[in-house]
């Protein structure tokens, strides 16, 4: 490796993580809305009557269904037509916050469900009122067991906050880009784009890894 | 239902890059789970880092690796070759876990068994193991074309015409809107739902349980 691309890279790096850091402001507000959506969405899907449920089994089904791209570019370019224009950042935050909320919707779902059936058994024998039980004793053992898998989700919906480059939000791959079309040189910056993902990306991947170790561990 | 006949017209596009490129993640996938089993831990760590670099790195990032970065300098790569060879890539390392999760589901017995039997390597994965493995592995094989199917709506980026390149531009070039993009989602939507009523149907017929 040439000494003047880990020169032009040391020149290109401020700007990259500026970029970075926008990225990963659009990960944690999109996660933090959408995990909260999500279980909404995964409550609301275990009703018992099914004309309850259904309209969020749909939901979660579009929502799952359609790309995050057309996601993105319908609330950015479509709503707009429908008479909301969003800017930028919040139309980008929206759309992987309902991304975000139909994936783990099913994730939690099958959290909560995986909750053994005498720990129910035993809240009602406590006499404990059904939003008590899932208060204190179903949701959180579920969100422990959906933990691991939210977290790899997490990692995932990382990855595609890049797909905000199409909107022109300032983010990692927008700032590659422009690098790139300013200085005609797009395989060393984008090379130095990706990785920057993958310095979040990996050690995130172990993490999680580890994590599911953990847990698993008395099991 | 003009804006609905451009985004049809657009769809075999989608099914050839999705098509092409699980085909090539398919071939690429088979070549890096048996570099992850040979007993060469220099081969095994190379191949484990290519998989785990594919998988970090967000497709979009790759795809312009592969356009803009490779593809505009010594070798011109058209847009639709660019897709193809990214998203091979992408489906290549997530095959290849999918195949590495199924040959770890084969019981170690059945490998003993073979040695016994006196088997070569060969007839031992062609004729014991891959048939036990791919049960498992069918079912994720399906679930990743779910994956990839969508995933080819970043191919717009680059200019291949796609469904959703062709409902950017039909709402732009109309004013139409929101319609196109509704309709768009219908289609992918459309197209999805076969394929995971395929997935539920194979994991439910090639449960191992079930066949006992």
């Amino acid at each position: 490796m040439s000494t003047s691309l880990l020169n032009d890279w040391a020149d290109w790096a401020p700007r990259l993580l500026d970029g970075l850091g926008l990225s990963l402001k659009v990960t944690g507000l999109s996660l933090a809305i959408g995990l909260t959506l999500g279980l909404v969405l995964a409550l609301w899907s275990s009703a018992k009557r099914l004309p309850v449920r259904l309209p969020a089994i749909v939901l979660v089904e579009v929502g799952r269904g359609m790309p995050a791209l057309v996601m993105l570019q319908l609330i950015y370019f479509g709503l707009p037509d429908a008479g909301l224009t969003l800017e930028t950042f919040p139309a980008v935050v929206v759309a992987l916050s309902l991304t975000t909320a139909a994936y783990t919707s099913e994730i939690i779902r099958a959290g909560l469900r995986a909750v053994p059936s005498g720990q129910l058994e035993a809240a009602s024998a406590l006499g404990m009122s059904g939003g008590d039980t899932q208060r204190f004793v179903v949701i959180p053992q579920g969100l422990r067991i959906a933990l691991p898998t939210l977290m790899g989700f997490a990692i995932l919906i990382f990855q595609i906050s890049a797909l905000a480059y199409s909107v022109g939000l300032p983010e990692l791959l927008s700032q590659a880009y422009s690098v790139g079309a300013a200085t005609y040189r797009y395989l060393d910056v984008l090379v130095l784009a990706g990785l920057f993902y993958l310095a979040v990306t990996i050690p995130a991947s172990w993490l999680v890894a580890r994590l599911e170790r953990r847990l698993n561990r008395h099991l | 239902m003009d804006h609905l006949v451009i985004i049809l017209e657009a769809v075999p596009t989608t099914l050839a890059v999705t098509g092409a490129s699980f085909a090539v993640g398919a071939l690429v996938g088979l070549v890096l789970v048996l570099l992850r089993r040979t007993p060469w831990l220099l081969v095994r760590g190379l191949a484990r880092l290519v998989v785990d670099v594919l998988r970090g790195i967000p497709p979009i990032v790759l795809l312009f690796i592969v356009f803009f970065g490779i593809g505009s300098g010594a070798i011109r790569l058209d847009p639709f070759q660019a897709a193809v060879i990214a998203l091979g890539l992408v489906s290549a390392a997530h095959l290849s876990e999918v195949y590495r999760g199924s040959l770890l589901a084969v019981h170690r017995g059945q490998f003993e068994a073979c040695q016994a039997l006196g088997l070569g390597r060969r007839t031992t994965y062609a004729r014991v193991i891959a048939p036990q493995a791919a049960r498992v592995a069918v079912p994720g094989m399906v679930t990743w074309a779910i994956s990839l199917l969508k995933d080819s709506a970043l191919v717009s980026t680059i200019g291949v015409a796609e469904i959703m390149l062709v409902a950017g531009q039909d709402a732009r070039s109309t004013g139409a809107g929101l319609l196109p993009f509704v309709l768009a989602s219908a289609v992918y939507i459309a197209l999805g739902t076969p394929l995971a009523l395929l997935s539920r149907y194979l994991e439910d017929r090639l449960s191992i349980e079930r066949s006992r």
